[in-house]
């Protein structure tokens, strides 16, 4: 378990970390995301001890890192993996000593380290291409190596720093789905730093918005979607699109994907009264689906869909134009 | 001007000062390779992005390298005679011309290996000590194999800048194929010497570079 609490970080007169408070469970998959100057990227470094910290506290496991020093501090590194944006990789060695280069500043002997590393190569798919230099590996195939090297050393926490974030679509999905593998067979803690919104919906449990070295909000990364806090409609963009200026606009946010699929011909069937399609949008979690629909209802009409809304259980709010 | 013939001018002047000048090359390389390379790591390691920045230590080192650089080899040689005598017990003969040569490549050398060190991306560095490698692994684990290829290419130019320098150190009581060029050459009115010496330098300088370049690729 992870626990940071009131964590501060100055760079000269700027405060970089304010008052930073998370906790991070074994087996989580831990989305950090915010704009690039958030913070989130050193926050994650603190972790590792990569960079200090000048107030608060990271617990790990019990230890506190502030209080560890050379030895003990890289004792600690080689249990937390990290991989990279840009896979940092040496280009001109094999796959195979690119992996190897942990195991041999640990003085793990040779045949273990031939045993762990294949069986690595393994798991990340990429046996046929043990012995070819790095530099001639595509993107997705660096960043298998680094996930490969991060996790020579059997970690129990792996830290990625927009780790998808140099990859085209296709292959973000690959390595996130062999992430989530990771953390399903090995019961890996997983932390992601991203500016991606994919990322978190695809692979976290929980997350943390930062703004400005702040935590604007964290918790359960469906309750987050659902609740739309300022910070996330910051991130994220008020509505792409226009709001009619006539009639009043009401957004619903529906987690059940069947009561979602339903929703638009159970409120035509049973309010019968008109109503315009604003927007609609479904966004696909971890464990389920959610829907959101702008609508824009007449003056009169608006308090009987509130009262339906509230029948149905349903999660609503009134959006103002800007 | 006395007319050598090919015989003499091959065997009695060009090929004991080409066997002198590959020897002050070979030497004062292998000794300013030793001490740049150390030189590039401390620089390196102190550096701002380092392995453990450290303002005022790089910043002396930094005066230092450029106070050498800054002299014309010549001047340098002259000025750090008393130093070459005290070492080495006299000032002429290629030993003796190893010291200046050596004073003169070291800075020239730390800082080419430096530059390949700076190449290496931050990510790496940091991504080393993620696994927990100490700074000295990331020196040898991380930093030379990374750079090897640039540290060639690096070396291979100081080689070349030190048979240049060894030319200079000739004209010093040095010997080599920079004196011959002078002497039985140029101040003898020999254009045939002259040129013929040139023309070793160059091919010298060529097989260095093929050379350096051959090993460059192997290793790429």
């Amino acid at each position: 378990m992870i626990t940071i609490e009131n964590l501060h970080k100055r760079y000269h007169d700027t405060e970089v970390l304010n008052s930073i408070n998370i906790t991070i469970d074994d087996g989580d998959i831990y989305g950090l995301i915010g704009r690039s100057g958030a913070g989130k990227s050193t926050l994650l470094r603190c972790i590792n001890g990569l960079e200090t910290f000048q107030g608060g506290s990271i617990v790990i496991d019990g230890v506190d890192i502030a209080t560890l020093h050379d030895k003990s501090l890289r004792e600690l590194r080689k249990n937390i993996g990290m991989i990279f944006q840009g896979f940092s990789l040496i280009d001109r060695k094999t796959v195979y000593e690119n992996i190897a280069i942990p195991l041999e500043c640990w003085h793990i002997p040779k045949p273990e380290q031939k045993e762990r590393i294949e069986k690595l190569l393994k798991i990340v798919g990429l046996e046929s291409k043990r012995d070819q230099k790095a530099r001639d590996l595509s993107g997705g195939q660096k960043q298998r190596v680094a996930i490969a090297r991060a996790m020579v050393m059997n970690p129990k926490i792996l830290l990625c720093d927009e780790a998808t974030s140099a990859l085209d679509p296709k292959t973000t999905d690959e390595i996130l789905e062999l992430l989530l593998e990771l953390n399903k067979e090995y019961g890996i803690t997983i932390i992601m730093v991203t500016h991606q919104m994919s990322v978190i919906h695809r692979m976290c449990t929980k997350m943390s918005i930062l703004e400005n070295g702040h935590c604007m909000v964290s918790g359960d990364v469906k309750e987050v979607f659902l609740e739309q806090p300022q910070a996330l409609q910051n991130l994220v963009g008020i509505l792409e699109c226009n709001l009619p200026e006539t009639g009043i606009n009401i957004e619903v946010l529906i987690t059940d994907e069947a009561v979602g699929q339903q929703f638009h011909s159970d409120l035509s069937l049973s309010l019968k009264k008109p109503y315009k399609l604003i927007n609609s949008s479904l966004t696909h979690y971890r464990e389920g689906v959610l829907s959101a629909f702008v609508i824009n209802v007449s003056q009169e009409d608006y308090q009987d869909f509130l009262d339906y809304f509230d029948a149905n259980h349903l999660n609503y709010k009134r959006i103002e134009r800007e | 001007m006395v007319d050598y013939s090919w015989n003499v001018i091959i065997f009695q002047i060009i090929f004991p000062s080409m066997g002198v000048t590959l020897l002050m090359v070979l030497c004062a390389t292998v000794l300013a390779c030793l001490l740049g390379f150390c030189l590039a790591i401390a620089l390196f390691w102190v550096g701002k992005h380092g392995l453990s920045p450290n303002e005022k230590c790089y910043a002396t080192l930094n005066i230092v390298v450029s106070f050498i650089r800054s002299f014309p080899f010549i001047i340098l040689a002259i000025s750090i005679l008393p130093i070459t005598r005290f070492i080495t017990g006299s000032v002429i003969g290629w030993e003796s011309a190893l010291f200046p040569l050596t004073v003169a490549a070291t800075p020239f050398m730390g800082r080419i290996f430096e530059n390949c060190f700076k190449e290496v991306s931050l990510d790496l560095i940091d991504a080393a000590r993620s696994f927990g490698a100490t700074n000295l692994q990331i020196v040898f684990k991380i930093l030379i194999p990374a750079t090897l290829p640039s540290i060639v290419n690096g070396g291979v130019l100081s080689v070349i800048q030190i048979l240049s320098l060894t030319t200079i150190a000739g004209t010093l009581g040095a010997g080599g194929i920079g004196a011959s060029a002078l002497i039985y050459g140029y101040q003898s009115f020999n254009d045939k010497i002259m040129y013929t010496l040139v023309i070793v330098l160059f091919v010298l300088v060529l097989a260095i570079q093929l050379l350096g370049d051959y090993v460059y690729k192997r290793i790429k």
